[in-house]
């Protein structure tokens, strides 16, 4: 029914048909690090060393030097993230390959070890590694599940719209409130001293926010109106409706935040836990080569 | 009481001011009238503090008054003092409202005003001239009698004035200058066009002032105004900010009260205030009632202008920002020139002379200005109706160069909107690898860049030692508006050269000219479809300007086959397949098709069997297409929808007339906002991207982000021309941005903002290492304001998306996108059915 133009040059720059992080390239790091695992660990069951596997033997050296410089590697990626240099590079490359290697570290630093922990700083430093490695896998986890979630509460608003919609329905309350009595205005006056933010850390993860000011506001506020028939005068009716659009706003805000905590909160554990891994391996690699 | 003069100046513009001066200087009798209590109403009207820029740079000024870079108060108040200094007679509060010879009839000088009609159709009225001295009438019935009369009334117009009883009380205004001078006020404000909305919401935005404030809209939608305005005044009506009268006119104005006609009958409401923002009035009918002709009907045309600036009425001259120059040192200097002009001075130069001159110096053989004028004006066909200031004015905006035979003009895929106008020697043309066709002497090319923004569609060189005018696509568009002839020049030879480029080679000019010959264009509305499915016809359409989207009801739904750019054609299937049409195509905005005959191109496919065999092949493409859609419909209909309706979506949002776009995929953001602060770092320290705002469907966000436009709004008034297409297709602003916000009002999606540029940073190691300075991204409004550069002023200026043009790697928001939800598309490649066949299997 219809014909293009001749085409046109090709793009280089974006692609129309794009993949997340951890699909890149047909998942392109996947199969090297994957490759990278299988290989260490067949040779791992095929190089003989004696009495037997450990750190310092020259297997041992091989997978420690492997195994550090991927991790001062992978710590690069923060500073990647955030200089904005030239050159033809992508975050999301490297997000993918962080990934992935970051998991082979698993397995070459484990053979590294050769199997032998104990309670000293080199197994500290294995420790702290995990722990990084645990954190990025829930970080890839919430990565890979809360985006659309995040998406579908906000409905095209933005945090800020969803701060100035508050604000809004409170100035509508406070107008609303000025005709009652004292102790009515009071519990009016709860919910619009309220701040959005309060609660601390586990509320803003749970969402959960067993103290909020409007809805024990409107709670209370039915006791008056919940004998009284509806007329579609008395203050108290608008007030009640103003407080259910609030609350609804106020829902979606701590949704928002929850998701959007959830997203970040992991990363407080990686990256201290990163400066605290970078600081046991030094002690690692200083006590290996100094007090033998 | 009549005052003679030897010059009246009509405005006290920069342009009129300037003239006054030199009047002055010159010991000629002269009145400088000004219809409001104050010099230079339209600078006056700039917001408080405002930068004003004195460009362009190289341009020297000549005046008597000063005039530099700096704030808006430090210039008015220079003029104020200048004023006086050099004794300007000034009538203040007077508004001319006619001008009109006092002399004999001038004999075959009659003034045509054509008047356009809300319908349609046309009258003419028909205006002796008479010859001056003139008389000029003001509207409180005073008159004044001059020789000469200079016309610098600017382009503001006048505001429409309210009509009702009460219009002329003290509380009525038609203008806000600071919303927040107004405390505790019942304040109407007239008109829902953008500048009704803005002052209303600016009145209520703080509570503290307590403002009631209403809008007072004749319809009940608010059809002119902007999106976004329209939306905050929703939303700030709905939070009991502020009241919405739609279907109301105002009946009565009293002292504090103003009464309405509403729905419901008449109203009486309180009221401290009126501000009526119910547009204005452009200044042409009064401009041509003084027996002034404007070089063509177009909105933008200008009046015809002689070298010295003399209209079409004897004696009466016309300069500044009305002349079509809208810059502040060319109005001074035009106010200067024209009065030595007046006095007899025959010698003097134009001040932009040293700037033409530069523009030729590099050419082969040495000539003056005008002789070169004269030879570009006399050799390239479209220019041949310009007189010689218009020239003057053209060749500001154009660059002429000299190129040896074989040298590259541009290559294929080059971005480029600028036209050639071949003055001397030949070009050849690469239609297909090894065969040129050749362009003539006196004609143009690369006019279908102008015309559909995109890139070149072929190789051109010069084929002998030759001399082109590169002709911007603003001086095109002003040429092609000012000048009918020129218009119908490039229209016709673009026609035909997108026909030929578009059929591929083999064909010949004199092959389409029957085709050609019954082909029209037409302007297609959005959504208007050109082609409907089940009727019958055979005519061909080839867009030429915006884009179309085909649909096909499948199953009793509209499903999205594709979506067309500017450049393809569409409707060969009907023609040579026989039936009524099989899809509906309409336009995804305001666009422009070339209707070609379908018998006369049955003629031609009869008699170029190529021809037939390529139509063929692109219409066998298109049915696949129909087969796959038709084939999914059962078992993947929701994937077929979701395309539609994706694809729809996108289209709603202004999509269809991107050239690139950044969309979000919220499958995959994790909201990190890397893309502002990539986009701020690279770019001085500003982000141009708004991530969180915008629209969403389906998880696909399109940012508030620039989307390159094909033809881009926020070109359209741009006083310093400061707006262009730059070499990868990206629409960026240069460093001549006088900070108007022109721009930012006209861009229909809001991405435009008005910011001036922050202080430097510390470096990210010193960041990183001892917190030092605010981190990566845009730093925030209180760092900025205590790390100030004190005593450095730096004005706000327009900011937005240059795609990361000049930076190495591409744009910066998809480079440090970490999930890679971040991506940049041109529509074309995002909306085909491809992404279809991939997401169904
Ligand atoms: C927001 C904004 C910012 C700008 N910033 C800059 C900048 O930074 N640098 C720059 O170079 N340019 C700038 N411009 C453009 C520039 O201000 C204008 O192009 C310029 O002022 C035009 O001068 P003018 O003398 O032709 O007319 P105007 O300055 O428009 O003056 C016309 C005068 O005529 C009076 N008048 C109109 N009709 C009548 C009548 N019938 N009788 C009597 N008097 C009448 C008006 O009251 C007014 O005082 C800006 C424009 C805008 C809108
Ligand atoms: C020892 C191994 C690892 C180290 C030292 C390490 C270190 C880091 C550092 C320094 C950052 C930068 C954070 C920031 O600046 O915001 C980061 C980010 C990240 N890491 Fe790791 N990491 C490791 C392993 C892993 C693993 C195994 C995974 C996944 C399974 C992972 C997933 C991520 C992700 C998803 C990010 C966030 C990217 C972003 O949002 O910018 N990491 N890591
Ligand atoms: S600024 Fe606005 S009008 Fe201009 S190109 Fe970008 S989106 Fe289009
Ligand atoms: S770029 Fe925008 S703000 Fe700057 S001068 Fe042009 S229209 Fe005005
Ligand atoms: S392409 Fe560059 S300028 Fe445009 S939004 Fe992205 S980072 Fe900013």
């Amino acid at each position: 029914m219809a014909t293009r133009a001749p085409a046109r040059a090709r793009r280089v720059k974006g692609e129309a048909l794009h993949d997340g992080f951890l699909r890149y390239a047909g998942f392109r790091w996947l199969k090297i690090a994957t490759l990278f695992s299988v290989v260490a660990m067949v040779s791992y069951m095929l190089v003989d060393v004696t009495p037997r596997h450990n750190g310092g033997s020259w297997y041992g050296y091989t997978m420690g030097t492997i195994g550090v410089i991927l991790i001062l590697w992978l710590t690069l990626l923060g500073l990647r993230k955030r200089a904005m240099t030239r050159g033809r590079w992508s975050l999301k490359t490297w997000t993918s390959a962080h990934v992935y290697l970051g998991l082979s570290l698993i397995v070459i630093a484990t053979l590294h070890t050769g199997f032998q922990m104990g309670w000293n700083v080199h197994t500290l430093a294995y420790a702290l590694m995990m722990l990084v490695i645990l954190s990025g896998i829930f970080g890839i986890t919430v990565y890979a599940t809360i985006p659309s979630a995040l998406s579908n509460n906000r409905a095209e608003m933005t945090q800020g719209q969803m701060l100035d919609a508050l604000r809004a329905i409170d100035r509508q309350l406070h107008d609303a409130a000025q005709p009652l009595p004292h102790d009515q205005a009071a519990l009016v006056r709860q919910s619009l001293d309220q701040a959005p933010f309060g609660g601390g850390l586990v509320a803003r993860l749970s969402g959960r926010y067993p103290r909020c000011g409007t809805a024990r506001a409107q709670t209370a506020l039915r006791h008056w109106t919940g004998d009284h028939p509806d007329t579609g005068q008395e203050p108290l009716e608008k007030i009640d409706a103003l407080l259910e659009r609030k609350l609804a706003m106020l829902a979606r805000l701590r949704r928002h935040l929850k998701l959007k905590a959830l997203l970040e909160i992991w990363l407080y554990v990686h990256v201290p836990v990163t400066f605290a891994l970078l600081a046991a391996l030094t002690a690692h690699i200083v006590s290996v080569f100094f007090y033998w | 009481m009549t005052d003679r003069v030897r010059i009246a100046i009509v405005g006290s513009g920069p342009a009129g001011l300037s003239a006054a001066a030199r009047a002055a200087e010159l010991g000629l009798s002269h009145l400088l009238i000004e219809q409001t209590d104050h010099l230079s109403d339209t600078i006056f009207k700039y917001q408080k503090g405002k930068h004003v820029m004195a460009t362009p740079s190289q341009l020297v000024l000549r005046s008597d008054f000063d005039f530099d870079a700096g704030k808006r108060e430090a210039i008015l108040g220079r003029w104020n003092e200048q004023a006086a200094a050099q004794n300007i007679k000034v009538a203040y509060n007077s508004e001319v409202r006619g001008v009109t010879g006092t002399g004999d009839p001038i004999p075959g000088s009659i003034q045509k005003i054509v008047n356009r009609k809300r319908d349609g159709t046309t009258e003419t009225k028909e205006i002796q001239r008479l010859a001056p001295p003139y008389r000029l009438t003001l509207a409180d019935g005073r008159e004044i009698i001059a020789d000469a009369v200079i016309m610098a009334i600017g382009t503001q117009g006048n505001p429409n004035l309210m009509r009702c009883v009460g219009a002329d009380l003290p509380h009525v205004q038609y203008q806000l200058d600071d919303p927040a001078a107004y405390n505790d006020e019942h304040i109407f404000v007239i008109g829902g066009g953008d500048a009704g909305l803005e002052n209303a919401l600016g009145l209520a935005a703080d509570e503290a002032q307590g403002n009631v404030v209403t809008v007072v809209n004749r319809s009940a939608e608010f059809a002119s105004a902007k999106d976004a305005n329209v939306k905050a005044l929703m939303t700030a009506a709905e939070a009991g900010r502020l009241t919405i009268m739609s279907e109301s006119t105002t009946a009565r104005i009293e002292p504090g009260f103003i009464t309405l006609d509403s729905r419901d009958g008449e109203v009486k409401l309180k009221c401290d205030r009126i501000i009526a923002r119910m547009g204005s009035a452009a200044p042409r009918a009064f401009i041509e009632s003084c027996g002034i002709e404007f070089t063509s009907g177009d909105r933008l045309a200008s009046p015809s202008l002689s070298p010295v600036f003399e209209s079409t009425a004897l004696g009466i001259f016309v300069i500044g920002a009305l002349a079509g120059y809208p810059l502040i040192k060319h109005c001074m200097n035009q106010g200067y020139d024209v009065v030595e002009f007046i006095n007899g001075n025959k010698d003097l130069k134009p001040a932009d002379e040293p700037i033409l001159a530069a523009k030729f110096a590099a050419l082969p053989e040495q000539k003056s200005v005008a002789e070169w004028l004269e030879f570009l004006r006399s050799n390239v066909s479209i220019l041949e109706g310009l007189t010689p200031l218009q020239m003057r004015e053209f060749m500001l905006e154009s660059a002429v160069r000299a190129y040896r035979a074989g040298d590259v003009i541009f290559e294929k895929f080059d971005p480029g909107s600028s036209l050639f106008g071949i003055a001397n020697g030949h070009a050849l043309v690469e239609v297909a690898p090894g065969t040129e066709v050749e362009i003539n002497h006196g004609s143009i090319f690369g006019e279908v860049g102008l015309i559909s923004g995109r890139r070149r569609g072929s190789t051109v060189r010069a084929g002998a030692d030759s001399i082109m005018v590169e002709v911007s696509r603003t001086a095109a568009l002003k040429l092609m508006s000012s000048n009918p002839p020129a218009k119908r020049a490039i229209t016709r030879i673009s026609t035909e050269r997108q026909l030929l480029q578009m059929f591929g080679a083999g064909l010949t000019p004199q092959d389409l000219s029957e085709v050609l010959d019954t082909a029209e264009i037409q302007t297609v509305k959005a959504g208007q479809p050109i082609i409907v499915e089940g009727d019958l016809g055979s005519d061909i359409y080839v867009i030429r300007v915006g884009s179309m989207i085909v649909e096909k009801k499948v199953g009793g739904k509209n499903v999205f086959l594709s979506y067309l750019p500017a450049g393809s054609y569409v409707g060969e299937m009907a023609l040579i397949a026989g039936g009524p049409r099989t899809a509906t195509v309409k336009a995804t905005v305001k666009s422009e098709v070339i209707k070609l005959n379908g018998e006369a191109f049955t003629r031609l496919l009869a008699a170029k069997p190529a021809l037939l065999e390529r139509a063929r092949r692109d219409m066998a493409a298109r049915q696949d297409v129909n087969a796959f859609i038709e084939s999914r419909k059962d078992s993947f209909s929701t994937v077929v929808d979701m395309y539609s309706e994706t694809a729809k979506f996108l289209v709603d949002n202004g999509i269809g007339e991107a050239t690139d776009v950044l969309l979000i995929d919220e499958h995959l953001c994790v909201g990190c906002d890397n893309c502002e602060k990539a986009c701020a770092d690279s770019h001085e320290g500003l982000s141009r991207l708004d991530r969180e705002a915008g629209r969403t469907y389906a998880h696909l966000h399109v940012p508030t982000s620039c989307r390159h436009c094909e033809h881009p709004h926020c070109m359209a008034d741009c006083p310093p021309n400061a707006i262009h297409r730059g070499p990868d297709g990206e629409v960026f602003i240069d460093e001549s941005c006088i900070g108007c916000g022109n721009c930012q009002r006209n861009c229909p999606y809001g991405v435009i903002r008005m910011d001036s540029v922050p202080p430097k940073k510390p470096s990210l190691l010193n960041w990183m290492l001892f917190g030092a300075g605010p981190g990566p991204g845009e730093p925030s409004k209180k760092w900025r304001y205590n790390n100030a550069v004190s005593g450095v002023e730096m004005p706000k200026k327009a900011i937005k998306c240059d795609m990361c043009s000049g930076i190495d790697g591409g744009p910066a928001c998809v480079r440090a996108c970490p999930t890679g939800a971040a991506i940049r598309v041109a529509p074309e490649d995002f909306l085909t059915v491809a992404r279809l066949h991939r997401e169904a299997i």
